[in-house]
């Protein structure tokens, strides 16, 4: 199979939105390599705003290092290099007048394990918006606090203990604490690299209906290895493979009537 | 939620929220300010710590490589029988006995000939003998009684020039102040430029200073006896920190079972490992001296207080190395049916051995340089000869570096910082040797 | 025969043993080897076992032993009225010993005037190099004979002991060999006994340390209270003179705040740099640049501190002196406390950075990343995140640089002084515990006399002090390591 792809140039397969949603982030030919080996060959995609995005690909296909692209993480690694272009609002977001402190409070993001700070759940959510500046006064930032934690819904189970650390909650409450951390900034993309990896079917459930809730405010964008997670939160799928994007268009065309057979390998458990 | 979400302010509902941007836009000069201000705080931190190094580095070198050259006044002397051995006995044993003055004696005689001076100016011949080290008399009798057949011949001989001679002829003490300041008067100056004329005197390598053993007199001491002593020590802490480390370390990593006993052990190596070395010297005092009676200043006792404290980085450094060695190994080992001991021995301490040894050599290069337990057990004594055995007094190469480093003589600061520079020379060498070894053999698993 | 010919001799016969435990395995077995229990080397090894050990033990007994027996031969031969007091004796004992080495000199003519009285013993031993500080007294040449001849029994004795050991074992061992004989494990056993001793030679170390300072600062105890001692606020021990009952002040409170404020100087130094330091290798610095810095750093802490104490009283001591105390009216002296810190800051730099930057990048990535892709700057996210996160392990690395600083004694003993006080004024000197324990023990010690012991007392204080501060701070960072594992 790869030798058919080295031989035939790449074309990705791509259905229309039939939605038409407006487009929030446009990438173009976006090649990734680390020192000498390249991850992702030229992958170009356009993201919706207010839908939910989901990359599905086997392990190792570049989904997550496409990811990390769009809110710059890939420049904390040393030896990567980013080519292309990529764009978030039709801003460049590698344009070297653009500021990666501002880019990343527009673009939030979401990791595979929860990631807590050492500190209480108040001042994990708080830590965002006090590093930006972005409450005026303490009952602002309380505010924020209390909204945040509220549209992660986490709010009933933790309002009676804020100054507990983040660290005591239970894996999928600290996954959620993470989003509400994220959402406090009020970022307007966010991207979540397999958030329900790491916890059970009911906490991944939950993430999984708040994920829906926050489709209605925030462009977001999942990585997942779950294709049942993609098919429930998604409108829009996108496969990768050995660091191509092979197809994409919305969920249940991609998964009902995949129009290339790799998708379809992968979809029905052929390999992966 | 959703009933939730929709009584809040529109402002907070993300998406096209741009009070957040302009926001975050407004701190950002402060933030990055700070960014730089924290990053520069980090790079003079590293910068003075290096400067530390290289200002101490400095220092020393700039005190002490002028000791590696030494002034000698050379001179042909008459080795005259008649003065030697007036009672015709030319043996080692007669040449050894008797008063001391007539080598003086030679020494007024060829020193009047090499500056011609009058044989009645006696001013003359006094200014002239202050220039010469006051250890030259028992120097030449020494030379004599190892060839006895030297007397009654001429030879020229090197002497030693005065520690104040020296640090004159090298610069360090400076002709344009005041002569009632100057350790070297004028009468002298004029002395050192004529036998400097007659090429009497000279600059030459200090070999003095590694064969020669403690002298009251700088231009005669040396850290040649500190070397043997220092090299008596590291032999038996190698002797018995190596094994006793290594069999320790293999007990407590490998068969030892874990429990609160084992956790004891290693709280209790790890603790050792940061006890200030001077209670070890207590320690010494206490045990080996007043209780077993071995004997004071011996490097042997040196010897026995260093494996002590030595052998916590050992075993630290052996229980890491062994860590490291993959259990895969082990159970390959014991899969094809050896017996634990035969794996242990045979597979996982050869993979092992560079980590041990680099943690070896960097354990000797720390007791190399400790001072302080060495003064507890009475090392610094004023030893003249070489040690034969580890049980006879010596002194080692740090202690002699304290004794120097508290004598007030100019002569004596430079060659502290010169016994400072042979020192820091070993144990370079020794770190370096430690590095080559876990470049070459440094495997990852 | 001396103990390294002795040593000689075990190994000589071990090897032989090895060798013969190996033929007879192999003979034995005849041609076929499958037929011994285990390979010819291990039967070597059991009849080695057997031969070297027991004459090592029967060795090492002997001769620790011995001086006990000879110090109690010269107690019994001394008359009555010399035997007052311990310190007393200690000296005689030392008196006899000497006299015993000089009869060993002297031949056997001068040895039978010494006898009949014609010369004095102290003269003939002065002419073959012995010179003794007082004349000999009959009651001493006694029991200096006596000593001579139970210290040649002994040794004849030690040696008679080692060498039937060595037989017995070596015939023992070679008459058990049989192929039936599971010499692997007899053999592997021993090593594990062998190995579990010396295992536990760390654990007699700190049981031998707190013994024999126990032991030494009780005596001192019992002739000063603990009380005098550890609220006393003036150093004046007096001079250590044999016998003297004279006891002076031994006040422990201003060394320990010598100790203390030298300390707080050099932590003042260490800390930041040593943290600004592994937070530059640990956040920002390129491989690079971490590549060539971190071992230089490290240097610092390989440099004996006997360098640091000289390049503080020629260089620093005098630049301070020189250029900032005298100048302020302070002080005028080149050893003061401030000296003293800074040195000692220097020389601890890499003890904090090294442990710092470890922790630090112990804090998992995830957390950084966290952080990160919230838009913190790097700066932020290391003063918010990995420092709080890192905090328990760094006070740790400063609690070891800490107790590190106060156990530090050649810095001290060259830059400190030897001046005890309490005073605020950092351009004084000061001095502190390492210092009077190097004076207290310099010179003729006298086990009975306060000024000695003193330095025992002393060393137990530091002892705990620094105990306190490793475990502690062992403790921490073990807990915070296994958090992130």
């Amino acid at each position: 199979m790869s030798a058919v792809q080295a031989a035939t140039p790449f074309e990705t397969v791509r259905t229309p939105d039939p939605a038409n949603r407006p487009i929030k982030v446009h990438t173009a030919k976006v090649k990734v390599t680390y020192g000498q080996k390249e991850a992702l060959h030229g992958v170009s995609i356009d993201i919706a705003e207010k839908a939910v995005t989901a990359f599905i690909g086997p392990s190792g296909c570049g989904k997550s290092t496409f990811l990390r692209c769009i809110n710059r993480m890939n420049d904390t690694i040393a030896g990567a290099r980013v080519e292309g272009k990529i764009t978030l609002d039709e801003q460049d977001i590698y344009d070297p007048d653009l500021d990666v402190v501002e880019l990343r409070a527009r673009v939030g993001m979401v990791f595979q394990k929860p990631n807590p700070f050492p500190k209480s759940i108040f001042d994990n959510v708080a830590y965002g918006p006090r590093i930006h500046g972005l409450a005026r006064s303490k009952a602002d930032l309380e505010e924020i606090v209390v909204t945040s934690l509220q549209k992660a819904s986490l709010f009933n189970e933790v309002k009676d203990r804020l100054s507990e650390p983040g660290t005591s909650l239970s894996g999928g409450q600290q996954q959620r604490l993470c989003i509400a951390r994220a959402i406090a900034v009020s970022p307007e993309v966010i991207l979540m690299d397999e958030p329900c990896s790491a916890l059970d079917p009911i906490a991944t459930a939950k993430v999984e209906e708040l994920i829906d809730e926050l489709r209605a405010n925030f462009t977001i964008v999942i990585v997942t290895h779950s294709m049942q997670q993609a098919a429930r939160v998604s409108q829009r799928t996108a496969f990768f493979h050995l660091g191509h994007l092979i197809e994409e268009g919305p969920t249940d065309h991609v998964f009902t009537n995949p129009l290339e057979q790799r998708t379809q390998d992968y979809i029905t458990g052929r390999f992966g | 939620m959703t009933e939730a979400a929709s009584h809040l302010p529109a402002s907070r509902l993300g998406g096209s929220d741009i009070r957040t941007i302009s926001k975050v836009d407004v701190g950002l000069k402060r933030r990055y300010a700070a960014e730089r201000r924290f990053r520069a705080f980090g790079l003079a931190a590293v910068t003075i710590a290096i400067c530390f190094l290289a200002v101490l580095f400095g220092s020393i070198i700039g005190r002490g490589y002028t000791a590696f050259q030494q002034t000698r006044i050379t001179m042909m002397v008459d080795f005259d029988a008649g003065i030697i051995a007036p009672d015709g006995d030319r043996t080692s044993a007669a040449v050894m006995s008797g008063d001391s003055f007539r080598f003086d004696d030679l020494i007024a005689a060829s020193l009047q000939r090499t500056l011609e001076l009058d044989p009645n100016d006696e001013d003359g011949l006094y200014d002239g003998l202050d220039l010469l080290s006051k250890g030259s008399a028992p120097l030449l009798r020494t030379m004599i009684a190892k060839d006895p057949s030297l007397i009654g011949t001429k030879r020229t001989v090197d002497f030693y020039a005065t520690g104040d001679v020296d640090a004159f002829v090298k610069g360090s003490i400076r002709a344009d102040i005041p002569e009632s300041q100057r350790l070297i008067k004028d009468k002298h100056i004029a002395l050192i430029d004529r036998l400097e004329k007659e090429k009497a005197l000279h600059l030459a390598f200090n070999t003095g200073l590694f064969t020669n053993g403690a002298s009251t007199r700088p231009e005669m001491a040396g850290v040649g006896v500190a070397l043997v002593g220092s090299l008596y020590m590291m032999l038996v802490v190698l002797a018995l920190s190596l094994p006793l480390g290594v069999a320790g370390s293999i007990y407590l990593e490998e068969f030892a079972p874990k429990n609160r006993w084992t956790d004891v052990i290693e709280v209790n190596i790890n603790n050792l490992a940061a006890v200030p070395s001077i209670v070890y010297g207590l320690l010494g005092l206490a045990v080996f001296i007043n209780f077993a009676h071995l004997p004071r200043s011996a490097s042997l006792v040196g010897g026995l207080v260093l494996t002590l404290t030595t052998l916590p980085t050992i075993i630290i450094a052996t229980r890491a190395a062994l860590k490291a060695v993959p259990p895969s190994i082990r159970e390959a080992g014991l899969g094809v049916g050896a017996s634990k001991m035969q794996t242990v021995f045979h597979h996982v301490l050869p993979l092992a051995m560079p980590g041990v040894l680099t943690g070896t050599i960097i354990g000797l290069a720390h007791a190399l340089g400790e001072t302080a337990p060495l003064l507890m057990i009475g090392m610094k004594a004023f030893i003249v000869d070489y040690p034969t055995t580890p049980f006879d007094p010596a002194t080692a190469l740090p202690t002699q570096i304290y004794m120097w480093a508290t004598e007030p003589e100019r002569a004596f600061s430079e060659r502290t910082s010169a016994a400072i520079i042979v020192l820091l020379v070993f144990l370079l060498a020794m770190n370096s040797i430690a590095i080559v070894l876990r470049r070459a053999f440094e495997r990852r698993w | 025969m001396g103990p390294l010919w002795l040593l000689a001799l075990i190994a000589g016969l071990s090897f032989f043993g090895f060798v013969l435990g190996h033929w007879k395995s192999v003979v034995l077995s005849g041609k076929a080897r499958g037929a011994l229990a285990a390979r010819p080397g291990y039967y070597g090894a059991y009849v080695l076992i057997w031969t070297a050990i027991p004459a090592l033990l029967i060795l090492v007994a002997l001769s620790v032993g011995r001086p006990f027996l000879i110090e109690h031969t010269v107690r019994v031969n001394l008359p009555a009225q010399v035997l007052t007091n311990a310190q007393q004796l200690s000296l005689e004992v030392s008196g006899v010993e000497q006299v015993a080495a000089g009869l060993k000199l002297v031949t056997p003519e001068e040895l039978e005037d010494i006898r009949i009285g014609v010369v004095a013993a102290r003269s003939v031993f002065a002419r073959h190099g012995l010179p003794l500080g007082e004349d000999v007294k009959p009651y001493q040449l006694m029991a200096a004979g006596t000593l001579n001849l139970v210290s040649d029994g002994l040794d004849t004795a030690i040696d008679a002991a080692v060498v039937a050991a060595l037989a017995f074992g070596l015939i023992f061992a070679f008459v058990r060999v049989k192929p039936r004989l599971r010499a692997r494990n007899l053999v592997e056993n021993t090593i594990l006994a062998l190995m579990i001793a010396a295992s536990s030679v760390a654990i007699l170390t700190t049981v031998g340390i707190v013994l024999s300072l126990l032991f030494q600062a009780l005596q001192f105890f019992s002739m000063v209270s603990p009380a005098n001692f550890y609220l006393g606020t003036v150093w004046d021990p007096r001079f250590a003179a044999a016998g003297s009952t004279e006891s002076g002040q031994f006040g422990f409170l201003p060394l320990f705040w010598g100790t203390l404020y030298i300390s707080f100087f050099a932590m003042l130094v260490a800390v930041p740099i040593g943290l600004y330091s592994a937070i530059y290798m640990a956040e920002y610095a390129g491989s690079k640049v971490r590549s060539t810095a971190k071992p230089l750093i490290e240097i610092l802490a390989g440099i004996p501190t006997i360098v640091y104490g000289f390049f503080a009283l020629t260089t620093v001591g005098p630049l301070i002196r020189d250029y900032v105390a005298l100048p302020l009216g302070l002080g005028t002296s080149g050893n003061n406390v401030l000296t003293a810190g800074l040195v000692m800051g220097i020389m601890i730099i890499p003890y904090v950075s090294s442990l710092s930057d470890d922790i630090i990048t112990a804090v998992p990535r995830s957390l950084r990343d966290g952080s990160l892709a919230l838009g913190a700057t790097r700066s932020e996210t290391t003063r918010l995140v990995i420092l709080p996160a890192a905090l328990p392990g760094v006070v740790g690395a400063v609690l070891l640089a800490m107790s590190r600083a106060i156990g530090e004694t050649m810095i001290v003993v060259l830059a400190a002084g030897v001046a005890a006080r309490a005073s605020l004024n950092p351009f004084e000197e000061m001095t502190t515990i390492t210092v009077k324990i190097v004076n207290q023990l310099t010179g003729d010690l006298e086990f009975t006399s306060p000024q000695t012991l003193v330095a025992f007392a002393l060393g137990l204080t530091l002892f705990v002090i620094t105990l306190g501060l490793n475990v502690l701070a062992l403790t921490i960072v073990r807990k915070y390591r296994e958090q992130y594992e």
